[in-house]
């Protein structure tokens, strides 16, 4: 469990760091949207991977830690993810602007030689 | 709970709300869009105003008092808790004032160059607010968002190619920053299980040695992002095109923005890694030293090399953040509240000089070359620039004299020269340095010679512009300029001359600031209750 969301993490960060790096406007925002993936998975690790651990307390119990799963990694992965979709989607207006105003999709609003 | 404290939330709430609901109505209706936004803007002031006059009144046998909201109610460091303190205070204030010039001097020309600014204005006000109130680390992370996504709207006022341009670098470089501030807080609190900032001051000391390496890197990741906004070499290269690009209003207020930055990392370095965080005290000092003067470096040559005033104004933002780096990276409070000293001056200072670049640029503008040609074609320059005085003169007379005379001031507080505060500022910081008990070693020596030749290469760099700009006589065409567009130069400009006079108030509140920074227990004390004694 731990070494394929390790590696899926991994992964994710590696392919977005390439993309990442390339000159053309669509691949840069595909990185991102791949970091911003490793990312979020990442948050939810560091609440420990537990599985069948519900995040929140039975009505009328008094819940014991250890079964239960840290509700604040959810909670932020949650908030991580609308902001990281919103601000994509504002990225992708941007880009837009630049293709058109520019004439070209790279990164530097012009081709290199 | 004091009634008073509430004021506390105001400076977030009013510009959210007031920008929301300012989105209701079409742009069209600008009156009452001005009305509202200026509103905001003088109440924020006010509010900022009474809030430095609270932190700043000694409570008992301390110089400051403390001011925690709790959000919500809940308990911290369960919930999620806002606290002003002198810092804080400060900042708000600064930030109040540089809204106030900015929106002044946006009213005369560039408010209607895009959509929906008044919004993106405030809306950057209300993120600002929030990362310098709040105490929390993951609530940091979403008001620097709402300033970012502001920020984001605001480059790209006015439209344009090179806006365009500057922003498709801006945008991506935040955001990856972004994700680091998410990877550093997510790796912070899987080893210390809090996101409070006080509970993390007291939680550090206590971490077991195997996960102590883990918060290293946590608070290096962390660090990083900081580092981004701030501006240090080399996480800089973005800033002088972006801030050149920007408009002038916006290139004014983003003179806040990389002191953003610098503020975390001061608050979070002094709180989490200061003199009594135990095995991790003073973690990444050496960094943010050597990296301050690095950026310090580069800021004096790219200040030398600039073509453009407005790149020479990025590149004054990188000499201030480098010299502030430098300055926290000594861990030294009378340093460091010279520096404070100097963070008021510069950002005001650098704000009053996009202001004024965007004035003096108008003028050249407007058919400088075809004057030039027209001049020499037919005869006497002299009498056709009295001419062009009777002209336009006759709505502001002078108005070379007055541009001219701010941009003397911009130099002479750039520079740090007598008289005026900019000199108080960096004789502060070297006096500090050079007054430290013991030998003084020769990494000192090193910071003293290079602010004194950062001072000279900005000396150099602004007497050469003004030469050229203002002096030259056929390159002269008197630029169009409001009484509203000079007003706030005037102001922010005043403001300086005036910490100046205050000078012996104004230091003495940035050395109780100073010192409450470097006894982070009265912090936790006054935001988590006593402490519980034994570690958790």
């Amino acid at each position: 469990m731990e070494i394929i969301l390790a590696i899926g993490i991994g992964v994710f960060a590696a392919s977005g760091v390439w993309l990442l790096l390339r000159p053309r406007t669509y691949q840069v925002i595909i990185g991102l949207s791949l970091i911003s993936y490793a990312v979020n998975l990442f948050i939810f690790s560091m609440g420990r991977v537990k599985l069948h651990a519900p995040p929140v307390l039975q009505p009328g119990t008094a819940g014991d830690p250890a079964a239960m799963a840290d509700p604040v990694p959810q909670a932020l992965v949650l908030t991580a993810i609308v902001i990281g979709f919103a601000m994509t989607a504002l990225l992708l207006v941007v880009l837009l602007a630049a293709r058109g105003r520019t004439g070209t999709d790279h990164v530097d609003g012009r081709e290199a030689d | 709970m004091d009634p008073i404290n509430h004021i506390v939330i105001l400076p977030i709430l009013l510009p959210l709300v007031v920008g929301a609901f300012m989105l209701l109505f079409s742009d069209r209706r600008r009156s009452m869009k001005i009305a509202l936004s200026v509103g905001t803007t003088l109440t924020l002031l006010v509010v900022a105003i009474a809030l430095v006059a609270i932190a700043g009144t000694p409570h008992g046998d301390r110089w400051s008092s403390l001011i925690v909201y709790p959000v919500g109610n809940w308990p911290p460091p369960f919930g999620i808790v806002l606290v002003a303190d002198r810092l804080s205070a400060l900042m708000l204030l600064l930030t109040a004032v540089l809204a106030n010039a900015s929106l002044l001097f946006a009213l005369a020309r560039w408010h209607g160059a895009g959509p929906r600014f008044y919004t993106l204005f405030l809306f950057l006000l209300a993120g600002l607010n929030g990362a310098f109130l709040t105490g929390d680390l993951f609530n940091l992370f979403v008001f620097f968002e709402i300033l970012l996504a502001a920020s984001y709207g605001l480059v790209l006022h006015g439209s344009g190619t090179a806006r365009v341009k500057a922003g498709l670098h801006y945008i991506p470089i935040n955001l990856i920053a972004s994700s680091l501030f998410l990877v550093g807080v997510s790796l912070i609190y899987g080893v210390t299980g809090t996101l409070n900032m006080a509970d993390l001051g007291r939680t550090v000391p206590t971490l077991p040695e195997d996960s102590r390496v883990l918060f290293e890197i946590g608070a290096a990741i962390l660090g990083i992002a900081f580092l981004v906004k701030a501006g240090m070499w080399p996480l800089s290269f973005w800033l002088p095109t972006t801030y050149a690009a920007a408009c002038a209003p916006v290139a004014a207020m983003f003179a806040i923005m990389t002191k953003v930055g610098i503020y975390v990392i001061l608050r979070l370095f002094l709180l989490a890694l200061g003199d009594e965080a135990g095995a991790v005290e003073d973690f990444g000092a050496e960094w943010l030293y050597f990296g301050g003067m690095a950026t310090i470096a580069f800021g004096a040559i790219g200040v030398l090399a600039a073509q453009s005033m407005q790149r020479l104004g990025g590149y004054a933002v990188l000499v201030s953040s480098g010299t502030l780096l430098a300055a926290i990276g000594t861990g030294n409070s009378a340093v460091i509240s010279g520096a404070l000293y100097y963070l008021a001056v510069s950002t005001l200072t650098i704000a009053a000089y996009f202001l004024l670049v965007e004035l003096i640029e108008r003028g050249r503008q407007a058919g400088a070359d075809v004057l030039a040609v027209t001049q020499e074609m037919f005869g006497d320059p002299e009498e056709d620039i009295e001419e062009e005085d009777d002209e336009i003169g006759v709505a502001i007379p002078a108005t070379i004299a007055v541009l001219g005379g701010a941009f003397v001031a911009c130099t002479a507080l750039l520079s740090g020269l007598p008289p005026l505060s900019g000199f108080i500022a960096k004789f502060a910081m070297l006096s500090a340095l050079i007054n430290e008990a013991g030998t003084i070693p020769a990494r000192h020596w090193a910071l003293v010679i290079l602010l004194m030749v950062s001072g000279l290469a900005m000396l150099i760099a602004m007497t050469r512009t003004g030469i050229r700009t203002l002096w030259v006589p056929d390159e002269i065409a008197i630029p169009r300029v409001r009484a509203i567009e000079a007003i706030p130069i005037g102001l922010l400009l005043l403001l300086c001359v005036a910490m100046t006079v205050m000078g012996g108030p104004t230091m003495r509140y940035m050395e109780a600031t100073a010192q409450v920074l470097y006894w982070p227990a009265i912090y936790a004390n006054d935001v988590l209750g006593p402490a519980a004694g034994g570690p958790r």
